[in-house]
């Protein structure tokens, strides 16, 4: 018989955890003192606030397609992993969160930091549970991790009372294999896929456009092959991008609200609009009654609740997107679609000359967000990971960082929460010490989380934090101006020296203001060696173009 | 706008009820009636959720039910797919009984469970326009008390469960 605690060490250790991001607190202390036993074993990561904990282990999460683990106290511990949760549900991201409670003779009493977790947690969670006693531990986090990572996957979160982690129970531990109302994976279906097929040999204007689901499939290799076979333009969502390499004389770009130009005004002129393990959400679609309605719609997907949910599709495959796109390589004739091809090539030359020249290599006087971007290119690895905050310069360096490789980008996209960045870059460079990790944060966000320089002091991680300070929470900025009468209610800031912060955590950094040290800087910031801050003062009113405003079709995108 | 019954089989987990009706009020949509019960598998719950939406909606709130780890499935139904009943219980003074009530109460084939001093209990099953045109007409005997339960259900397609517990 051992400790319900170490039962809790022994059973993470048993699904081969590596980290354990968290933060202590009454009701998890048996839990840290069985941690300190362990330390040789399983790696913990003291946080600077629990925010901070669930997003590395998103950060982690999404670079390794591990599950991440988080582990928190009871009442403002757990609390404050909801906005993790929330963020990992939406974007599909494995976590198995832990978290201490009162003693079971004292829930629901309103006891010290006694706060109904499992109920609090319930909407955004893929499944949760509390547990009360010792011997149920095991069986409760084998289910958390199959759940977790199986089928689409997300998180899950484990309240275990502080009873359970004191009292004693035999260790024996069986990973859950299967549950029975459970079925993560539907068997894909051979008619749908000659359905699919015969669509897509008729076509003349076909276009791919993927998602996350790609890399959550591991199909990055099929979805390559499938678009060199058949010759169709691919584009990316936000989240999906790295799927596909941007290099591949097929992809066409991006899609959505700050997406390119081309794959949003052809969207509704294709027609047969492929789409691999995404979900059309809102910020891809615009207007969804104006969305690629004169498209049949064939939708690759393992989510059944994901399919005519957004979209009606004629053709659903449900199932894994590798098995359903190997399948289909076999089914489809290869092709070329030349013309088609063409004419996403001639509107991106109109969205070069109109967005990407100002952006990239500007003549005016303030530097761009985009040539920050730029040189980043230049000096990255091909494998360099990019994390972005939330605001403009995620969509600034979402558009112009060179995607080359599957899973070397975290951003929070379905929920789109300031502060996840810098966490969540630190969870990336724990998974891998020698993959540059570039962490993009604008000035609003950062101060979100950004005590979490502290943790990146104490684990040496050396990411590379490139702040774009444009003084402003830019983006809520851009829509005042264009919509809401330039009247700028509450969004400019007066910052911290932010160089200063960052050497206070013994980070080293430097700032740029002018375009002739930014090449230097950018250089000199991937040559160090460890954590770097790099600030970079840019334009203070620039705005993200292409645009589809709020309630427009795609075809409506802006170019200014 | 239609009528529907969703059919939802569990497994016997805390809060599985919450889970399910989160989806609800996360969309907006009213639930009728509700019923829990045993089913015919041992260990394994039924609950019965009656609901008036359109069929695209039905099928959303049934696929975002099924995604509910501990559901084994959800099938919606039209009222004309199932066969129901509920159940009315109408609590009436002692003083009203009296022959024209007892006409009623035949009429309907209806019947008195409870009788206590003050009170009677009338008891009658049907379907839910049934329980409420007694209730209409008892008003005028000066009802006490009126409770009527969900709906239960069972479905005439022959899709059985079992092939989903597997
Ligand atoms: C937690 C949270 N609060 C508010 C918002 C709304 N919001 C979206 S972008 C943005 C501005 C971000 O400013 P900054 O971090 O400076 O980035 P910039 O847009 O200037 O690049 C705000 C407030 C949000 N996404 N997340
Ligand atoms: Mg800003």
């Amino acid at each position: 018989m051992i400790r319900g605690a170490d039962i809790v060490v022994r059973s993470l250790i048993a699904e081969n955890a590596e980290y354990i991001f968290g933060y202590p607190g009454g009701a998890i202390m048996p839990v840290y003192d069985a941690l300190y036993d362990y330390s040789d074993r399983i790696k913990h990561v003291l946080t600077r606030h629990e925010q901070g904990a669930i997003h590395a282990a998103q950060g982690y999460a999404r670079v390794s397609g591990k599950v991440g683990i988080a582990l928190a106290t009871s009442g403002p511990g757990a609390t404050n992993l909801i906005t993790g949760i929330a963020d990992a549900q939406i974007d599909s991201t494995p976590l198995v969160c832990i978290t201490g409670q009162v003693a079971a003779h004292l829930l629901g009493t309103d006891a010290f930091q006694e706060t109904d977790m499992v109920g609090i947690s319930m909407p955004g969670t893929k499944w949760n549970i509390q547990v009360r006693r010792a011997e149920d531990i095991a069986p409760a986090i084998a289910k958390a991790f199959h759940i977790a990572r199986s089928g689409r996957p997300g998180p899950v979160l484990v309240d275990i009372t502080k009873n359970a982690q004191t009292e004693f129970a035999e260790f024996n531990y069986i990973p859950c294999l299967g549950i029975r109302s459970y079925k993560p994976y539907a068997e894909v279906s051979k008619e749908a896929v000659q359905q699919a097929a015969e669509l897509i040999n008729a076509a003349e204007r076909p276009f791919i456009v993927f998602g996350q689901g790609v890399l959550i499939g591991k199909a990055d290799k099929e979805l390559k092959a499938f678009v060199d076979k058949t010759g169709i333009p691919a584009a990316s969502t936000l989240l999906g991008s790295g799927a596909l390499s941007e290099m591949n004389t097929h992809y066409v770009g991006k899609l959505g609200m700050h997406g390119n130009y081309a794959p949003n005004i052809l969207t509704n002129q294709c027609d047969v609009l492929i789409a691999v393990g995404m979900r059309f959400d809102d910020r891809v679609t615009g207007d969804l009654k104006r969305y690629a309605k004169q498209a049949k719609v064939i939708h690759l997907e393992l989510d059944p609740a994901e399919i005519d949910k957004n979209v009606k599709c004629t053709v659903p495959i449900l199932g894994d997107c590798r098995q359903s796109l190997e399948m289909l390589i076999e089914a489809v004739h290869a092709n070329k679609h030349e013309d088609w091809l063409q004419r996403f090539r001639e509107l991106e030359k109109e969205e070069k000359k109109v967005v990407c020249a100002n952006d990239l290599s500007p003549t005016k006087v303030g530097l761009t967000m985009g040539e920050v971007i730029r040189f980043i290119n230049e000096y990255k690895a091909d494998d360099a990971i990019l994390v972005t905050d939330v605001g403009q310069h995620q969509m600034i360096a979402w558009r112009y960082f060179d995607y080359k490789q599957p899973r070397t980008q975290v951003t929070s996209g379905g929920l789109g929460t300031m502060g996840f960045a810098l966490p969540a870059a630190l969870g990336a460079q724990l998974h891998d010490f020698n993959r540059q990790v570039i962490c993009v944060c604008g000035d609003g966000g950062i101060q979100m989380t950004i005590q979490e320089l502290g943790t990146i002091m104490q684990t040496k991680a050396p990411v590379k934090i490139v702040l774009l300070n444009n003084n402003y929470l830019g983006m809520v900025r851009q829509w005042q101006q264009m919509f809401f009468d330039k009247r700028y209610s509450f969004t400019e800031l007066e910052n911290p020296d932010f160089v200063k912060i960052a050497e206070a955590y013994k980070i080293k950094g430097s700032k740029v203001t002018g375009r002739a040290e930014l090449s230097e800087a950018v250089a000199d910031m991937f040559i160090h060696d460890g954590p770097y801050f790099l600030e970079v003062v840019v334009e203070k009113e620039d705005n993200v173009f292409p645009m589809i405003a709020t309630g427009c079709s795609v075809e409506e995108v802006r170019l200014s | 706008m239609n009528r529907y019954t969703i059919s939802v089989f569990t497994e016997n987990f805390i809060g599985i009820l919450n889970r399910i009706t989160i989806i609800f009020t996360r969309r907006g949509i009213n639930i009728d009636a509700l019923t829990a019960s045993e089913s015919r598998e041992d260990g394994i719950y039924k609950i019965t959720i009656e609901l008036t939406t359109s069929e695209e909606q039905v099928i959303q709130l049934s696929k975002q039910i099924e995604k509910i780890i501990d559901v084994i499935k959800a099938f919606y139904y039209t009222d004309d797919q199932v066969v129901y009943q509920e159940i009315a219980l109408y609590k009436i003074p002692i003083e009203s009984l009296d022959p024209r009530l007892e006409k009623v109460i035949r009429q309907f084939n209806a019947h008195i469970i409870a009788a206590e001093k003050d009170f009677v209990v009338i008891e009658f099953t049907g379907h839910k326009e049934d329980t409420q045109s007694l209730l209409e007409i008892l008003k005028e005997f000066n009802i006490l008390e009126f409770a009527r339960s969900g709906r239960v259900a069972v479905a005439k397609p022959m899709d059985t469960l079992d092939k989903y517990l597997k």
